[in-house]
């Protein structure tokens, strides 16, 4: 069991360390300088304007070689500092990081789990029962065949435009700050519904047409057929069939949790939602390395974390794994 | 009689028609009996035990009845064949290996699947314990995942399980095929004991290993392509068969002390027809050294002597 985990936080930190070099080296690689950048966007006197670059890009950190830069990126890392901010200057990125994680939070996790959740069931139940399973099975496909944003942007029509009932932009209306008020609260719930529905039906029909898929395989399992013969309830024999189907569909959350989190990116642009994803697209538009640095790096270990759980999740419900770790 | 099968018909239902694996089958199982159930691949064995247990599509019964006690058992309904089930009728299914759930400790599954048939799984524990020290299982295996045993000590366990409600009737599919030679021997051993000790009142057991029907079968009734051939004592069947069938089937077997470098091992020339749209008539017929005209109607099973029954032209009735 120890050398189990052991080995795989060493993979898990090998990871760890090869993405966050990625993400540093990616934003460099880009064409443009972000202090060039800023300086433009205010409008400066061009003899004010050299000594303020001078200035601005020794504040950064960008006036020393790269390698340099790089070993520097790693020390400020260790000490839980990701830099300021070009873009929002002067806001430290993990000021900023803070007051979007929890948006991110509030939309991913709920849609990552019940669509997982309610997936599922509903895939288990629709599974040989003839006309859900009839209807379920195109609904399923198309859905999850859907890319998020274009979903997004349907509802958005259907929802904000033409019914009119949710608002299509923001995370609580213009008009509001936020306080602890149940007004603000059903505000917040009213914006969070549409990216929220969004990611979750495409999820949904995946996770669906999967566990349909499982089912029917493990009710056709040799041990299946054991229980019948032995006259076990039609309850029995799906509960047994259930608990075995759900065993790829956990690792299948592991490698959906990359995609969903890619997928929330566009998604909170559609909505325009202060979310990573929202704040992400901003941070590339203006070549701010160290807020694009800070966005990747909570993806980067937000999709690392998720997967170590996954990893322990699976010890606990599968005795083959169990078994194998004693063997090594 | 324990077991009564009479023109049980059964068909498999695909798209290009009915595969007739089972054509009306007749015949009669006595309390305590083992029955050995012999033939060549896809001769309808597993078919004629499967629907006496789980007769689901695609199978479809055409015909027959079976009395099981004298009560005639509902083979065709799935829902009222599970009053049946494990209590009058149960089987261990010829893939044995595989018949556990294998994310469930096996200790948990019995007592499960004993809950659903409304048996407390705590009363019936001892009992279950009392059995595995009869087929020399180790009590810890209750709690240990089908995995974590070998390929015998699954078989059987699967036997204690199926057994645990005192089955009238137990269908051995294969028990013994995927075992070595020793395991094979102590398996059926364990059979005959449970038959002795009247856990179980009969037995079908379904192999092509005649060497094992010939150690603990009481009658060995031989099937060709869905028909029915012969039913006899071992004895009989072994040395002195009436079915052309048999009799090629028997001469076919390696005996002891024959020397195959002098005389080498005959096979039966040809193959068996297809099901899907067999011949007329004697399905052997084709195959047959004493195949005659009449042999394109079917012959009926019929007893020739006492618990001998042939169905074959050219023995017995009024022409023999």
């Amino acid at each position: 069991m120890r050398r189990y985990f052991g080995r795989k936080l060493l993979i898990y930190l090998v990871t760890f360390f090869l993405a966050v070099t990625i993400d540093w080296m990616i934003p460099r690689f880009m064409p443009g300088n972000p202090v060039q950048n800023m300086l433009a966007r205010a409008s400066v006197r061009p003899e004010a304007a050299e000594a303020m670059y001078g200035y601005y890009t020794k504040a950064f950190g960008l006036d020393v070689p790269v390698w340099k830069q790089y070993l520097n990126f790693w020390v400020a890392l260790f000490h839980g500092d990701l830099g300021t901010s070009v873009y929002l200057f002067p806001q430290p990125v993990s000021k900023v990081l803070r007051e979007s994680i929890p948006y991110d939070i509030f939309l991913l996790l709920p849609a990552i789990l019940l669509s997982w959740w309610a997936g599922n069931k509903f895939g288990a139940f629709a599974a040989r029962t003839k006309r859900l399973d009839n209807t379920l099975l195109p609904i399923g496909y198309i859905l999850t065949a859907t890319p998020y944003m274009w979903l997004g942007i349907l509802l958005a029509w259907a929802f904000g435009v033409v019914f009119d009932i949710f608002p299509i932009a923001g995370a609580y209306s213009f008009s509001m700050q936020p306080h602890w008020s149940w007004a603000f609260v059903w505000d917040v719930l009213k914006h969070w519904f549409l990216p929220f529905a969004s990611l979750f039906l495409v999820g949904f029909g995946g996770w669906a047409i999967g566990m349909r898929n499982m089912i029917i395989y493990e009710l056709e399992a040799d041990y299946s057929h054991y229980m019948e013969a032995l006259g076990a309830p039609r309850k029995l024999v799906r509960k047994y069939a259930f608990r075995n189907a759900i065993l790829p569909q956990v690792t299948g959350l592991a490698l959906q949790l990359g995609v969903i989190v890619a997928g929330a990116l566009v998604t909170e642009v559609v909505f325009s939602y202060p979310g990573i994803g929202y704040l992400l697209l901003a941070a590339i538009q203006n070549q701010d390395y160290f807020l694009i640095q800070g966005c990747f790096l909570f993806i980067i270990t937000g999709v690392l974390l998720a997967n170590f759980l996954i990893d322990i999740v699976y010890v606990i419900v599968d005795p083959r794994i169990r078994r194998g770790m004693v063997g090594e | 009689m324990s077991l009564r099968v009479e023109d049980l018909t059964v068909y498999y239902q695909t798209l290009r028609g009915d595969v007739r694996a089972l054509e009306s089958a007749s015949f009669a199982m006595a309390d305590g009996e083992i029955m050995g159930l012999a033939g060549e691949s896809g001769c309808g064995k597993t078919t004629l035990s499967t629907s006496l247990i789980l007769l689901v599509p695609p199978m479809k019964q055409m015909g027959g009845r079976v009395l099981l006690d004298d009560d005639e058992l509902p083979i065709s309904d799935v829902e009222a064949m599970n009053a049946y089930r494990f209590k009058e009728v149960s089987v261990i299914p010829q893939y044995a290996m595989n018949a556990m759930n294998p994310t469930r400790k096996i200790g948990r599954m019995a007592s499960e699947l004993l809950k659903s048939r409304g048996v407390d799984p705590k009363k019936a524990l001892p009992e279950l314990e009392r059995r595995l020290d009869l087929v020399e299982l180790n009590r810890k295996v209750l709690k240990m995942y089908p995995i974590e045993l070998s390929g015998g000590m699954k078989q059987r366990m699967v036997m204690v399980l199926s057994t645990l409600m005192n089955p009238s009737l137990l269908l051995a599919d294969e028990i013994t095929s995927a075992l070595d030679v020793s395991t094979q021997k102590a398996v059926a051993r364990m059979l005959v004991e449970f038959r002795d000790r009247e856990i179980v009142k009969s037995v079908i057991v379904i192999t092509h290993d005649m060497s094992i029907l010939y150690q603990i079968a009481d009658t060995i009734l031989i099937m060709y392509a869905g028909q029915l051939a012969e039913k006899a004592s071992t004895k009989t069947i072994i040395h002195a068969p009436r079915h052309p069938y048999t009799k090629l089937l028997i001469s076919s077997l390696p005996k002891v002390g024959a020397h195959h470098d002098e005389s080498r091992l005959v096979g039966i020339p040809g193959k068996p027809p297809l099901l899907l749209d067999p011949p007329e008539g004697c399905r052997f017929r084709e195959r047959c050294p004493e195949a005659h005209e009449a042999c394109v109607k079917v012959p009926p099973f019929i007893e020739i002597e006492l618990g001998h029954q042939v169905a074959c032209w050219k023995v017995g009735g009024p022409h023999a």
